[in-house]
C-alpha cells in the first residue's frame, strides 16, 4: 500500500492509498480522479494517462521501459518529468509520490 | 442511399465478428470506419504485438487476427466504407437514416455501435493559435505535397511520418524538423538519413525543442521554438505540419441521445442494445456491471446485438436457434453447403 497524490488541474488535491502491484494509474481510474483517460487500458499504446512526476521522485521510480518514451512524444506537452502513469507499479517504494496531471490528455 | 439491415459503425474486431453473426442468421450489413482499413485499433495501436487471450488461438498478432477475420466474414460480401465518420442519425418511421462525413447516406434497420473507444483522430499541438491556421497552413496529414514546393515548412514529431515526409520534402522545400528530445521512435534508417541531411545543411534538425507559438495574419509566417534550457528560437515558416500520431474521440456519437457514462454507452446485457431501440452497442465502447474490455467479450457481445437486430430488420419472421456445425440454411449463407 503506497499514498499517492494526484494534483488536478482544477487546483485539487486528491490524496488516496493504492494497493501494491496496481498502477498510477489504476489508483486514479479506480478511484475516479479526473484527467486520466488510459484510452488504451495499460498497453502503453495511446499517452492518455500521462502525468508529470514530482522532480525528487524521477530517480526513485522504475526506469522507462523501451516504448514509453516513444509513446511519450505523442502526449499533451511533455515535460523533462513526464511519465506514463499505466507503467509505474505501485509499490511501498511509491509511499509518499505525488503526480500531477495534465490540462488535458489529447 | 445505401439499403441494408443493419450498419456496423467500427471495423475493428467487434464490428468485423459481428458482421459474421449477423451474415449467418441471413441479415446484410455494410461497415463505416474513421481508418483507411479494418482491424481497428488491434492495425492502428498494435499490429505486430501478440494477443495471447483469444480463444482457441494461443498467439497471434493483431495484424493476424484482422486478417482472419476478414477471411472469416467473405462469403457475406460485407461492404466496407473507410475513412468515413458517422455524423448524424435520424429516425424515419421505423428505420434510420444514417449520413457519413462523405456525404454516404444508409437507409437501414438497426444500427451496432462497435467504435471502440471512438474514432481515430490526428492529435493536435497543444498552442492554442494552432486552430487559426488549421487545414490553410498548418496540418496533420497531407493530401497535396506540391503546395509545399519551394516553401519553408517546420515539421514537428519523432514517429515515422515525421521522419518520412521531412526526408521527402527536403527535396523540393526548406524543411525544419523538430523534436523533443534526440531519440527518434521512427525507423533507424530514417533517423540516420535525416542527420546526414542535416550535416549536409539539407534540412534543419532542432532536437529538444517543442513549439512556443504560431504567429501569422491569415498564413503562418513564423513559428517559435522552446528547448528545454528556456531558449527560444523564431523560424520562418510558411506552412507547419504535426505528426503527434492518433487519439481515440467519441466524436458525434455524444450527440445521438444515448445513456453515455465516462466515453461508454450503456446497455443491457440481453442484447447489448442502447436506452434507444435499434440502437446497439458492443465491445469497448459498452458498458454493463460486469464489463470486461476483452476481444471476446466483444465477440460475445456482438452474438448477441446480431439476433436483438433481427426483429427490427426482419419483423414478420421468427429466428430460430441453429448450429453452424447442422444449419443448412446457414451455411448456404457461407457457401459451404455439399
Amino acid at each position: 500500500m503506497a499514498k499517492i497524490t494526484y494534483y488536478t488541474h482544477d487546483s485539487k488535491t486528491h490524496t488516496i492509498h493504492v494497493q501494491n502491484g496496481l498502477t498510477v494509474m489504476e489508483g486514479a481510474v479506480q478511484n475516479d480522479i479526473p484527467g486520466i483517460d488510459a484510452d488504451c487500458g495499460g498497453g502503453m499504446a495511446c499517452a492518455t494517462c500521462h502525468v508529470y512526476v514530482k522532480e525528487d521522485w524521477l530517480d526513485k521510480l522504475p526506469t522507462k521501459e523501451d516504448g514509453e518514451e516513444d509513446m511519450l512524444d505523442m502526449a499533451y506537452e511533455p515535460k523533462q518529468n513526464s511519465r506514463l502513469s499505466c507503467q509505474l507499479i505501485v509499490s511501498d517504494e511509491l509511499d509518499g509520490l505525488e503526480v500531477t496531471i495534465p490540462e488535458k490528455q489529447a | 442511399m445505401n439499403k441494408t439491415d443493419v450498419l456496423i459503425i467500427g471495423a475493428g474486431p467487434t464490428g468485423l465478428f459481428c458482421a459474421h453473426q449477423l451474415g449467418i442468421i441471413g441479415l446484410q450489413c455494410e461497415i463505416v470506419d474513421n481508418l483507411d482499413k479494418a482491424g481497428g485499433q488491434c492495425i492502428e495501436l498494435y499490429p505486430d504485438k501478440p494477443i495471447y487471450d483469444i480463444p482457441a488461438v494461443p498467439e497471434c498478432t493483431g495484424e493476424e487476427l484482422t486478417n482472419n477475420l476478414l477471411q472469416q466474414i467473405k462469403p457475406f460480401n460485407v461492404k466496407f466504407h473507410l475513412n468515413e465518420r458517422v455524423e448524424e442519425l435520424k429516425k424515419v418511421e421505423n428505420r434510420w437514416h444514417v449520413k457519413t462525413s462523405g456525404n454516404q447516406q444508409f437507409d437501414v434497420a438497426a444500427i451496432i455501435i462497435a467504435g471502440g473507444v471512438g474514432s481515430f483522430e490526428p492529435r493536435k499541438f497543444p498552442v492554442k493559435e494552432c486552430e487559426k491556421f488549421e487545414g490553410s497552413s498548418l496540418f496533420y496529414s497531407i493530401k497535396d505535397k506540391t503546395i509545399f514546393k519551394d516553401k519553408t515548412i517546420s515539421i514537428f514529431g519523432g514517429g515515422d511520418s515525421a521522419l518520412d515526409w521531412a526526408i521527402e520534402l527536403s527535396n523540393t522545400s526548406k524543411v525544419n524538423l523538430i523534436h523533443r528530445r534526440d531519440g527518434f521512435s521512427g525507423a533507424e534508417s530514417s533517423v540516420q538519413k535525416v542527420k546526414e541531411l542535416n550535416d549536409q545543411g539539407k534540412l534543419n534538425l532542432y532536437t529538444k525543442y517543442q513549439m512556443d507559438s504560431v504567429n501569422g495574419d491569415n498564413q503562418i509566417s513564423t513559428v517559435k521554438i522552446k528547448h528545454d534550457d528556456g531558449e527560444i528560437k523564431e523560424l520562418q515558416s510558411d506552412y507547419v505540419l504535426g505528426f503527434f500520431g492518433l487519439i481515440m474521440q467519441l466524436g458525434p456519437i455524444l450527440n445521438w441521445g444515448l445513456n453515455i457514462n465516462k466515453k461508454t454507452v450503456e446497455v443491457n446485457t440481453e442484447n447489448f442494445e442502447t436506452n434507444v431501440n435499434g440502437i446497439f452497442a458492443i465491445g469497448d465502447i459498452c458498458s454493463y456491471p460486469g464489463k470486461l474490455k476483452l476481444i471476446l467479450s466483444g465477440f460475445h457481445e456482438g452474438a448477441l446485438a446480431a439476433r436483438g437486430c433481427f426483429k427490427y430488420a426482419k419483423p414478420d419472421e421468427k429466428l430460430r436457434f441453429e448450429f453452424t456445425t447442422t444449419s443448412k440454411a446457414a451455411q448456404e449463407r457461407l457457401g459451404v453447403k455439399k
